[in-house]
């Protein structure tokens, strides 16, 4: 990451607006991290010059799904080491996920993420807890943790079981206009699951987490969000059999939305046949059939956005056996180049994949992002559609290095990276 | 060393046929070997072998350690703490160990699937698997092969079948690898939700009735049922299980037919299989136990023995 000169010109680019879908050729003039002039640029002999030709000039990337440890686990990752991954990967807007130690089951708790990411180059936007302890049983202070800058609730990787405390959630959080997020597994039908349960985990002997302990999950959360009205958010979906229940019950009109993971729509269950612990992950890596649903379901807005679920771990926990090493992979690093190639591979454009990280989020959450005003910060990301590229460990900037996409090839990437008076990728360094 | 193509015995999934034949074959010299006066033979003199038992398996362990003994190899026990499997560790320091020990040979045996894969990766020694979860377990299925070809004089075109709770065996797997390799057909007989999913894919054939299967078969694996399974809502009783699968006198008596019974031990009488049936004519359970030595020899002898020359 380097400090920006005081005048930076990105010139002959196509900028992109991904909330209005439009975009015309031009230049960017930024002033001490603020945008000072959008199209034609009257420019500036001392400015430094970034040739765009050929590039995307678009908004900062939008994550709503990580998992930065602080407090707790800074062993693993911190906000600030985080909000590098995450800034190196070309996002600006980060939500995180409160199951951290305590978890951000309180106002204050929210407060201490917010009070201690400012001055970092990207956005952190804390999640509250539904339950207090994440334990699914009481309410958290969902209107207190709101008031302190909660985004959302959400019990993370542990899904509410009970119905009624659900209900409870989806009719409350309607007051506070956010979105409840419940990772759909009943935990009953995943048993002792650590894969995707198939033919494969039969011949690898390990115990199988059948699809249906999500989508019977997602099916009881999308009647209690139609009974409610309440806002229902799906997270990471891995099924075929989720992305039909969402599908359907878009049509007749529930207030729901869904995402997907760089990681369910660029690798299946085949990546385990090595037993590697990098490929344990929550929900599991699942079939190609289910992998090819969930391009399907994005492509045809069934699923609204693409999340990372960067879950950082310790080389000593993933070095552990592969029952007994933790669920979860880093992600906002590799996550657009793996989510290009394999959406513009199945047919969607570089544009629409940059909606999938900008206004589908945005939407989830209820922001109106208005990019590239005059006058405001800088949140603009470089895109280079074209590039073919190695994903390395030396592109990870997560504290914890545990991805599986390390050596898999990606073509377009993110170049460079303005926040504020932050900078950062190829392009700018 | 190089008699057969991979350098471990991690499972039969990858052991091609010709292997596992001479496997077997070996496995029959080294039974007359058990059959001597004097029972042992100089083929692994100073190599070091560890037996690294990651979760108790009495028999599994001291036929290894014979079959080690027998071919006068140099043996090392090692028993890891069920907790300390429990909290996932022990491997990675397990597999340092060995290393700065300077093994020739690692027999392992422990809970968690692709553990001897794993081990196999970082370690210059011959990993053997003594056992890995549900995964495999291919020394017993080449001893259950052994056996079954001993009584027969054949593999190929005979009827096995596999009883039992199928989803948590140790032992199924390898079986269904072996015995398909070597041209046996395998039908699987057991309650429907312990029938692992997608097992049909691997070729065998699932049938929940018993007496049909037997009907079918020429031998019965019949695989111990947990005692833990029982009474927690999975096997709902001792009672129904050896009414719809267990291997009892009068269920055999009532089929007039020459059967051949197999258990790979250790056995709940009076559960999965009757006193009776196990101590009768028909059982080959303790033909397995000696073959289980002279197959161990085998496979230590063909992993880890001198290239070419005779069998002590």
């Amino acid at each position: 990451m380097g400090k920006t000169d005081n005048l930076i010109i990105l010139e002959n680019g196509v900028i992109y607006d991904p909330y209005k879908n439009k975009k015309k050729a031009g230049s960017i003039l930024i002033v001490d991290g603020i945008v000072k002039e959008v199209g034609k640029v009257t420019g500036s002999d001392n400015a430094r010059k970034i040739d765009c030709t050929g590039k995307l000039i678009v908004p900062g990337l939008i994550d709503i799904h990580a998992h930065f440890r602080e407090p707790g686990r800074e062993d693993k990752e911190t906000l600030a080491t985080g909000a590098m991954a995450a800034f190196s990967g070309g996002f600006t807007r980060v939500c995180v996920m409160p199951n951290t130690n305590p978890p951000l089951d309180s106002p204050e708790a929210i407060r201490f993420i917010i009070e201690k990411s400012s001055g970092l180059p990207v956005h952190i936007l804390p999640i509250g807890s539904i339950t207090i302890g994440q334990k699914g049983q009481e309410l958290s202070e969902v209107g207190e943790m709101v008031k302190a800058g909660a985004v959302a609730i959400s019990d993370d990787g542990l899904p509410v079981q009970n119905g009624q405390v659900l209900r409870n959630a989806l009719e409350y959080a309607q007051k506070y206009g956010i979105p409840v997020i419940n990772h759909a597994e009943d935990i009953h039908l995943r048993n002792d699951g650590v894969m995707n349960e198939s033919s494969l985990s039969t011949q690898l002997g390990l115990p199988g987490n059948p699809d249906i302990s999500e989508s019977v999950m997602v099916h009881r959360d999308l009647e209690i969000a139609d009974y409610t009205g309440g806002k229902i958010h799906i997270p990471h979906v891995s099924t075929k059999r989720s992305v039909d229940l969402i599908r359907k019950y878009k049509k007749i009109g529930v207030n729901v939305t869904a995402e997907v993971t760089p990681h369910h729509i660029g690798l299946t269950e085949d990546k385990l046949t090595e037993y590697d612990t990098h490929t344990k992950v929550a929900p599991p890596l699942r079939s190609e059939l289910d992998r090819k649903a969930l391009i399907k379901g994005l492509i045809e807005g069934s699923i609204n956005c693409i999340a990372t679920d960067h879950a950082p771990h310790t080389i000593e926990e993933k070095e552990m056996d592969f029952i007994h090493s933790p669920c979860g992979m880093i992600g906002l690093e590799s996550a657009f180049g793996l989510s290009h190639t394999v959406l513009t591979e199945a047919g969607a454009s570089t544009e629409q994949v940059v909606q999938w990280f900008t206004k589908g989020p945005a939407d989830i959450m209820g922001w109106n992002i208005i990019p590239f005003q005059i006058g405001e910060p800088a949140e603009i990301a470089i895109i280079d559609s074209k590039i073919r590229w190695t994903f390395k460990k030396s592109h990870i900037q997560s504290k914890s290095k545990n991805s599986p996409m390390i050596g898999m090839k990606f073509t377009g990437k993110v170049d460079g990276i303005i926040s504020d008076k932050n900078t950062c990728g190829n392009l700018l360094d | 060393m190089g008699s057969l193509k991979n350098k471990h015995l991690i499972g039969l999934e990858h052991t091609p046929a010709k292997d596992i034949q001479k496997l077997i074959d070996t496995g029959f010299t080294f039974r007359e070997v058990l059959d001597r006066p004097i029972k042992k033979v100089p083929s692994l003199t100073g190599k070091n072998i560890v037996n690294l038992f990651f979760e108790n398996s009495t028999r599994t362990r001291i036929s290894f350690e014979l079959a080690e003994k027998r071919l006068s190899a140099d043996v090392t026990n090692f028993s890891a703490s069920a907790s300390s499997v429990s909290k996932g560790e022990g491997l990675k320091d397990t597999v340092q160990n060995i290393h700065a020990m300077k093994m020739d040979c690692a027999v392992m045996r422990h809970p968690v699937p692709g553990s001897c894969l794993q081990l196999s990766k970082f370690v210059d020694a011959v990993v053997i698997n003594a056992g890995d979860g549900t995964h495999e377990h291919p020394t017993q299925a080449l001893l259950d092969m052994m056996s079954i070809k001993e009584k027969f004089g054949k593999l190929k075109g005979l009827n096995i079948a596999i009883i039992g709770d199928i989803l948590h065996s140790r032992v199924a797997l390898s079986n269904i690898y072996g015995l398909q390799k070597m041209g046996a057909k395998v039908t699987l007989c057991g309650p429907p939700h312990l029938i692992p999913r997608g097992i049909h894919k691997l070729g065998v054939s699932v049938n929940s009735d018993i007496d049909e299967v037997i009907e079918w078969a020429d031998a019965l694996n019949v695989l111990r049922i947990q005692r833990e399974r029982m009474g927690v809502g999975i096997i709902p009783s001792v009672r129904e299980y050896r009414d719809f699968f267990g291997i009892t006198q009068e269920r055999l008596d009532a089929h007039k037919k020459e059967i051949v019974i197999m258990h790979p031990g250790p056995m709940n009488r009076g559960v999965e299989i009757d006193s009776s049936v196990a101590d009768g004519d028909q059982a080959i359970i303790l033909d397995q136990v000696l073959n289980g030595v002279a197959i161990r020899m085998s496979i230590l002898y063909l992993l880890l023995g001198p290239d070419e020359g005779e069998v002590g």
